[in-house]
């Protein structure tokens, strides 16, 4: 397989993502070694377009693409022309002049990645698009479970929280219904959107009742300005009613895992004891994401998946 | 100098004519319309298996003059308005400065009559500055030549102004035409709220938001029997809810776009901005209300709310990208391939509300082919096709969602007064 670019997870079948995940699980490997780096990027240029703040994307990003051997050109947007009034298209045009090969995008329209591969001929990987999709997080998250589950198929997962927002949460309904688990989605009834259970995934307004019998729990991050626009009254009614702590947790499987794309609010959407108890993959999934990013960056670059890397 | 159409099917719903006749046409009017009329000084034109119709006329535009003449001009849309058939159309007041005094009102009268094309109307303002804080000089507005008032493109959100407006009114006969969108409801979102929208990840603006000021100047337009419009209505609810009034007679009519009727929310799925709009485009059941709305008459008039923009309003991201499609030129095609082809409506239906309907909320001697009436007319080809490119338009941009689409009508001739504004004789 050859990934031309990475949008949304709507668009990938089945096999490409078996695909990933298999691979990612080598550059796991690859991770673990002495010397964590290979050659197959030499040569190639990643830019890491962010034109939103991200912490771990982009550091996971260009690590990921450090570690294949590719020059990674971070551009901080506040300071690039953006700032001075040029639009979004005349920027990444004069960046792509410069014969850069992949492009990562985080943007907070969405839609723009996906305008992009209309305009420019390199590789574009969707690194979050507003409220659309984040592709690699729910890669990472699909590897984390297939990883601790050994199976994807047949599992309950339980997504928590502001489903509206999020693009994690997108990302994870599509992959997650295409590798065969049941999906639910869990918060305020102003921050579940219309006709989502379109998109195959079961509503709940009851934590506890959501989260029962669950093999996954995946905390989202609430933003604590959505108050402002009356979707929630106070942060402490959503602690009350949405926090996930070791109590309400009792609900799901004993051995369910703990999710949270990060970064967390501690004490409102998760409580510290459930971010940092047994059941909690959270960091391993900062671990996972740079293999899964290296996985998605190596099908890019033309590597195959069934060359042995080594 | 006479003219003679001879041989084409004339459809004048105004009249209750759908016959094959001959129109004469002597010094800019309709002389006579007989089965067979010879004239020896007449120029004649062939009609044979072609529609002769009333110019149209298009009660909701936007030709951007003053303030934005990189998106069109009175004189660019007066030629896209002249080959899609129309022959008057009214400008809504979204301009820069907006048409909210009698010098602007003049302004537009002034550029009309310069382009000489068709008939270029100014709607003026509800509120001064399309504020929504003050009433606009409405009597001073109607003297210069406004044809209606409205703030299209924001919604009165005070209702007391509303309702103030309407009376105030009713002392000259014009209406106020009202986009209905409660702005707090519709916030800063783009997009129907609903499956695509949740998919896609753009924010939704709920029926409600259009339903709710629908239901609100209804029953503003029953207390003071003033002559409320309401524009580019766009869900099932908001048709209801204007079913409901008329059958109380309260005094008020309703216009869809194109767009409404041939379109929904799951041709967004590529983030094209071309199908961004506002209203949003909505669901395919309330397109199938739309045309029951149209059909049973409750939907008065088809109006094509044209919206030019130039590509640096629209190669943009999504969020940022300009709201609106032009529709001037589309408009007949449409009509012919979503409406009259698959049976929705009769030719003659679908005309009236392009014509005479429009005429008659606007208080327009307009819109018929009657004897002793401007020669405003359309010759027509309901099934040769149309394939609509870029380079299809008369407008200064080609912001079109149907752009690669193959329709069916064509407009052949435009007259405007006896002269030919569009095609070749």
């Amino acid at each position: 397989m050859v990934l031309k670019h990475l949008i949304a997870l709507q668009d990938v079948s089945p096999e490409q993502i078996t695909e990933i995940l298999t691979m990612a699980k080598t550059f796991k490997e690859v991770n673990q070694r002495q010397v964590k780096k290979l050659p197959t990027l030499k040569g190639k240029t990643v830019a890491n377009f962010f034109f939103e703040n991200s912490t771990r994307t982009k550091t996971s990003f260009e690590i990921a693409a450090k570690r294949l051997s590719a020059d990674v050109l971070n551009l901080a947007i506040s300071t690039s022309s953006v700032a001075k009034g040029e639009t979004l298209i005349d920027t990444i045009r004069t960046i792509e002049a410069m014969q850069i090969d992949i492009v990562v995008i985080r943007h907070g329209v969405s839609g723009v990645p996906h305008m992009l591969t209309k305009k420019i001929s390199s590789h574009i990987i969707n690194a979050g698009d507003g409220m659309h999709e984040h592709p690699t997080q729910g890669l990472l998250d699909m590897f984390t479970i297939m990883d601790k589950k050994n199976r994807i198929e047949g599992l309950t997962v339980a997504l928590v929280g502001d489903i509206a927002h999020s693009r994690v949460a997108r990302s994870n309904i599509w992959g997650l219904k295409k590798m065969g688990a049941k999906v639910r989605v869990v918060g305020p009834s102003t921050l579940i959107p219309r006709d989502i259970e379109k998109m195959g995934v079961e509503v709940y307004h009851d934590l506890e009742k959501g989260i029962k019998g669950a093999d996954v729990v995946n905390i989202l991050r609430i933003q604590l300005e959505r108050m402002k626009k009356h979707l929630f009254p106070t942060i402490r009614e959503y602690a009350m009613l949405f926090g996930v702590n070791t109590t309400k947790l009792k609900s799901a499987k004993s051995d369910c895992l703990v999710m949270h794309p990060g970064p967390m609010n501690r004490g409102i959407e998760i409580s510290p004891n459930v971010a940092d108890g047994p059941q909690s993959v959270i960091e391993e999934q900062v671990t996972n994401g740079v293999a899964v990013r290296m996985a998605v960056l190596y099908l890019m670059g033309g590597g195959k998946a069934n060359e042995i890397i080594d | 100098m006479k003219l003679l159409i001879k041989n084409g099917t004339i459809v004048d719903p105004a009249n209750k004519k759908d016959e094959k006749a001959d129109i004469l046409i002597n010094n800019g009017k309709i002389e006579k319309i007989a089965k067979s009329i010879t004239d020896k000084d007449a120029e004649i034109i062939d009609a044979s298996n072609m529609l002769v119709l009333p110019g149209f006329i298009d009660m909701h535009v936007h030709f951007r003059e003053p303030g934005f003449e990189y998106k069109e001009t009175i004189e660019s849309g007066s030629r896209a308005a002249a080959k899609g058939g129309f022959t008057t159309v009214a400008c809504m007041p979204n301009t820069d400065p907006p048409i909210d005094n009698q010098a602007m009102v003049e302004f537009i009268n002034m550029k009309s009559k310069q382009v000489g094309l068709i008939d270029v109307k100014a709607i003026g303002t509800i509120t001064k500055g399309r504020a929504g804080m003050e009433l606009a000089p409405i009597g001073e507005l109607f003297k210069a030549g406004a044809v209606a008032i409205s703030d299209d493109g924001s919604t009165v959100m005070n209702a007391e102004i509303v309702r103030r407006a309407l009376q105030y009114c009713k002392m000259f006969g014009i209406a106020l035409i009202e986009h209905c969108e409660d702005a707090n409801l519709a916030g800063d979102n783009t997009v129907n709220e609903g499956y695509y929208g949740t998919m896609l990840g753009l924010k939704g603006i709920p029926a409600s938001a259009e339903e709710s000021i629908v239901a609100r100047d209804i029953m503003i337009a029953k207390d003071t029997g003033g002559k409320l419009h309401l524009a580019h209505l766009s869900t099932s609810g908001s048709v209801d809810l204007l079913r409901w009034a008329k059958k109380q007679g309260i005094n008020v009519t309703a216009e869809v776009t194109p767009h409404h009727f041939s379109l929904d929310d799951s041709s967004l799925v590529n983030y094209d901005t071309n199908y961004k709009m506002n209203p949003p485009l909505r669901s395919k059941e309330d397109v199938k209300a739309m045309k029951k709305a149209l059909k049973d008459g409750t939907i008065d008039v088809i109006a094509t709310d044209h919206a030019p923009h130039a590509e640096l309003d629209k190669d943009v991201e999504w969020t940022q990208a300009a709201y609106g499609i032009i529709g001037l030129e589309t408009a007949f095609p449409l009509i012919v391939t979503e409406l009259v082809n698959p049976g929705v409506l009769t030719i003659s239906e679908a005309v009236q509300k392009i014509t005479i309907n429009p005429a008659r909320i606007l208080n327009m001697d307009k819109g018929t082919l009657s004897e002793g009436s401007d020669a405003d007319i359309v010759i027509a080809d309901i099934n040769k096709e149309v394939t609509i490119s870029e380079g299809f338009f008369g407008s200064r941009s080609s912001n079109s969602p149907f752009i690669g689409k193959t329709l069916k009508g064509s407009i052949e001739m435009v007259f405007k007064a006896g002269k030919l504004v569009y095609g070749n004789k």
